[in-house]
């Protein structure tokens, strides 16, 4: 049945976010962004709401609530309203969780999920950028290589979010076959003998307060345990496409947040007399804001519903990343523009919603649905 | 519930609109150029067709809404032909209006009859509080004096639902409706127009000279003038909501059309869309193609969203604009580009691509054109009236 109505738990769950987003993160985003600072107190307080721990099955001590992409995309939504480097700090866990959840051997989920339903904030991340100008997840330079009963892992890895603090990463490699369908992961402790994480964080465009690290991995030997999903291994198009599409709930919320910002600032600001949102070429830009705002959020939904009901994604998450990364760019940019040279100022939060705009939408792994 | 999955029922009306699109198909390239005639009320074939409609009687809760199904049986409608139907419908957008501001008497009177809806004229057309026709009450009946063009449906339709003023001074508070039958004397159809596209479709020209009509044939039947604010021009203002996602819906349907085609006359070239491959994987024209069908998605779904939410009998006035404001921008876009990716062969007569990019081009006009759209959406987001957003 084709339908767009959240559940009442759905709007009870978002409004609670929406809530913690407004009052927990709007507010620091700006000093976070200036001394690439990423609060301790902010993790916990995110880890309190559940957002993680809250998908997790009950039997491994978690809320029970179930996985569902279509309510993790009404999270994201509003998270990435709040702030995305934060979001994506707060959510960085998910990123290690979810595909234990969507492929984990019974064991791999007695061990390994029961990590994230304590009372504190636990990290562990997700491998999967390189260093490429042409980076394509279907085509990983990281190799994954059989030896004795278990695997080498060779390979450079960007943009690792929260890597250093991290318990585990769950590192994306080429294995067999070719394409998505040919990605294996794989569970590695920190610690592991050949395993890197560099000592500074990658400095970047935008995401000023997320920390992410460049992890080497020189022959790094992991037993066949490690290996996500057993014989069996990942279902690598939903790994990437739950992953793709969190990144692009995350940009829905950054763009209706320009909007909203955008339009009482033309109501007030007068020029020539009159306020520039009774312009023609003012209130058309905002028109169009509201117009690709609502647009993106039905292809997103559209994407995190065909994972909900274990379709295949490809094709939807894939029209939606064209669409969105497009969109949220052309809001971020026409947003600031309303806001004239006040936009270029940081005194307003535009220009860093511009950065964190175009390093968000080139960069397919901050976040998991 | 948030969902996007179509059940084995909606499967079986799509499937069964899309066997009857493919016939209609033989005969749209037929009556595009001979516009002068009509495409008949029922095709030879339909003997052999049951009737897609007739699966609508057999659905459960678990079905997709029937607005959300409306919508998607006119995309698919119009995926054959814009105007060629296997059966054709009775009924026109005045119909529309009758059923959103018509009194119970009128609605049972009229209901039956196939109505056009003549609100444009020579001098406005966005603009439509600006209508010069006039009605003047002259004892028990209204006389009518003016002239309306682009009359959908206006040839074969058995009466129409006239705009005209009945105080020039009141501006749109002194719009009020009116039917009017064929056959009344001073109703005068003038010409079928002649169009870029969608011309097998029916669009007349009238003139209405002293054309006396009863003074209960006024829709609604309030002639008073309010004193501040819309008075009755908001009723017909309403109509405009359930019929915008409709409009855009079957320029979608076109413009899905011309995409398909692109996508097989490529495919048998060679080239195809590899989903699992990442954008920088693709070629030009790969990544074209995706764009296009981005579009279109996303301007269905934005059709289907405002039809649901009436459907729930939630507001959607501005959903409306938004369904035919990003439906009409990409009718237009996404014939054009499927023509540019064919290249010299994509305009060749042979093929109906070329007619669905010149039938695609009204749907950001009609209905309210993509800038009209955009002005309502503008006032709805920032609270401005129409006074204070012009």
């Amino acid at each position: 049945m084709i339908a767009f109505g959240p559940t009442e738990e759905q709007d009870l769950i978002r409004q609670t976010v929406q809530e913690f987003a407004a009052s927990e993160m709007r507010e620091i985003a700006r000093p976070c962004d200036e001394k690439r600072e990423l609060p301790e107190a902010l993790l916990q307080k995110s880890w309190e709401l559940g957002l993680v721990a809250g998908g997790i099955p009950e039997s491994y001590g978690g809320g029970g609530i179930g996985r569902s992409p279509i309510t993790n995309a009404l999270v994201l939504e509003e998270l990435g309203w709040g702030d995305v480097p934060l979001a994506a700090a707060a959510l960085t866990p998910a990123l290690f969780v979810q595909p234990i959840l969507d492929f984990g051997t019974d064991e791999q989920k007695q061990a390994y999920l029961p990590l994230f339903t304590g009372a504190k904030f636990h990290a562990a991340s997700l491998a999967l950028l390189e260093p490429s100008f042409t980076f394509d997840a279907g085509s990983l330079r990281t190799v994954a290589e059989p030896k004795g009963a278990g695997f080498t892992l060779t390979g450079v890895k960007r943009l690792v979010p929260l890597a250093a603090s991290s318990s585990h990463l769950l590192v994306v490699a080429r294995g067999a076959r070719k394409g998505l369908a040919g990605l294996e992961a794989f569970i590695v402790p920190r610690d592991a003998k050949g395993m890197t994480i560099a000592a500074n964080p990658d400095r970047t465009l935008g995401f000023q307060c997320l920390p992410r690290y460049t992890v080497e991995l020189d022959r790094v030997e992991v037993p066949a345990s490690a290996r996500l999903g057993g014989e069996k291994g990942i279902d690598g198009a939903r790994l990437v496409n739950c992953v793709r599409a969190a990144s692009l709930a995350l940009a829905l919320g950054l763009a209706r947040g320009v909007m909203e910002l955008a339009i009482p600032y033309a109501k007030d600001r007068v020029a020539f007399e009159q306020p520039i949102a009774q312009k023609q070429a003012i209130a058309f830009m905002l028109a169009e804001m509201q117009i690709e705002v609502n647009s993106m959020r039905h292809l997103v939904w559209k994407a995190a519903s065909q994972l909900e009901n274990g379709l295949d994604a490809t094709r939807a998450t894939t029209l939606a990343q064209t669409y969105v990364n497009r969109e949220v760019m052309k809001i971020a940019d026409n947003g600031l523009q309303v806001f004239g040279g006040h936009g270029f100022i940081r005194e307003y939060p535009v220009e860093m919603w511009y950065r964190n705009a175009r390093a968000l939408t080139v960069n397919e792994a901050v976040c998991a649905l | 519930m948030i969902d996007f999955t179509l059940t084995e029922n909606d499967e079986k009306i799509l499937a069964a609109v899309r066997a009857e699109a493919l016939i209609c198909r033989n005969y749209a390239r037929y009556y595009d150029e001979h516009e002068e005639e009509f495409a008949p009320a029922e095709l030879p074939e339909a003997k052999d067709f049951k009737n897609p409609f007739a699966y609508l009687s057999t659905r459960d809760d678990l079905d997709s809404s029937m607005g959300v199904m409306s919508m998607l049986i006119s995309a698919g409608q119009t995926w054959g032909d814009y105007t060629v139907r296997m059966r054709r419908g009775s009924g026109g957008l005045g119909n529309a209006a009758l059923r959103a501001s018509g009194t119970p008497e009128q609605q049972k009177r009229w209901g039956g009859k196939t109505l056009a809806m003549a609100i444009t004229e020579p001098g406005c057309g966005s603009d439509s509080k600006a209508v010069q026709t006039t009605a003047t009450l002259d004892g028990e009946e209204w006389v009518l004096n003016g002239e309306k063009i682009f009359v959908t449906t206006g040839c074969r339709a058995e009466g129409v639902v006239v705009w005209a003023t009945i105080d020039k001074t009141a501006s749109r508070a002194g719009i009020k409706s009116f039917i009017v039958m064929k056959g009344t004397p001073g109703f005068e159809v003038t010409h079928k127009e002649k169009k870029l596209g969608i011309r097998a479709d029916d669009t007349a020209a009238y003139v209405f000279r002293d054309c006396r009509i009863p003074r209960d044939h006024l829709l609604g039947g309030d002639e008073s003038i309010a004193k501040q604010g819309a008075g009755g021009f908001k009723g017909v203002m309403k109509t405009f909501n359930m019929t915008r996602p409709a409009v855009a819906a079957i320029g979608l349907g076109i413009a899905q059309a011309a995409l398909d085609f692109t996508k097989e006359a490529l495919a048998k070239e060679g080239v195809e869309v590899d989903w699992s491959v990442g954008p920088h994987g693709r070629s030009a024209i790969q990544q074209e193609l995706v764009e296009i069908e981005a579009d279109i998605e996303a301007a269905m779904l934005d059709v289907l969203h405002a039809t649901w939410l009436s459907g729930e009998a939630k507001p959607n006035n501005l959903e409306a604009s938004i369904a035919k404001a990003k439906g009409g921008e990409v009718s237009r876009t996404a014939t054009q580009r499927c023509i540019a990716i064919l290249g010299s062969m994509g305009i060749a007569h042979e093929f109906l691509l070329e007619k669905w990019f010149r039938d695609c081009r009204i749907t950001d006009i009609y209905e309210g054109t993509g800038q009209i759209q955009r002005l309502i959406i503008a006032r709805e987001i920032l609270g401005y009236s129409a006074a204070q957003l012009s």
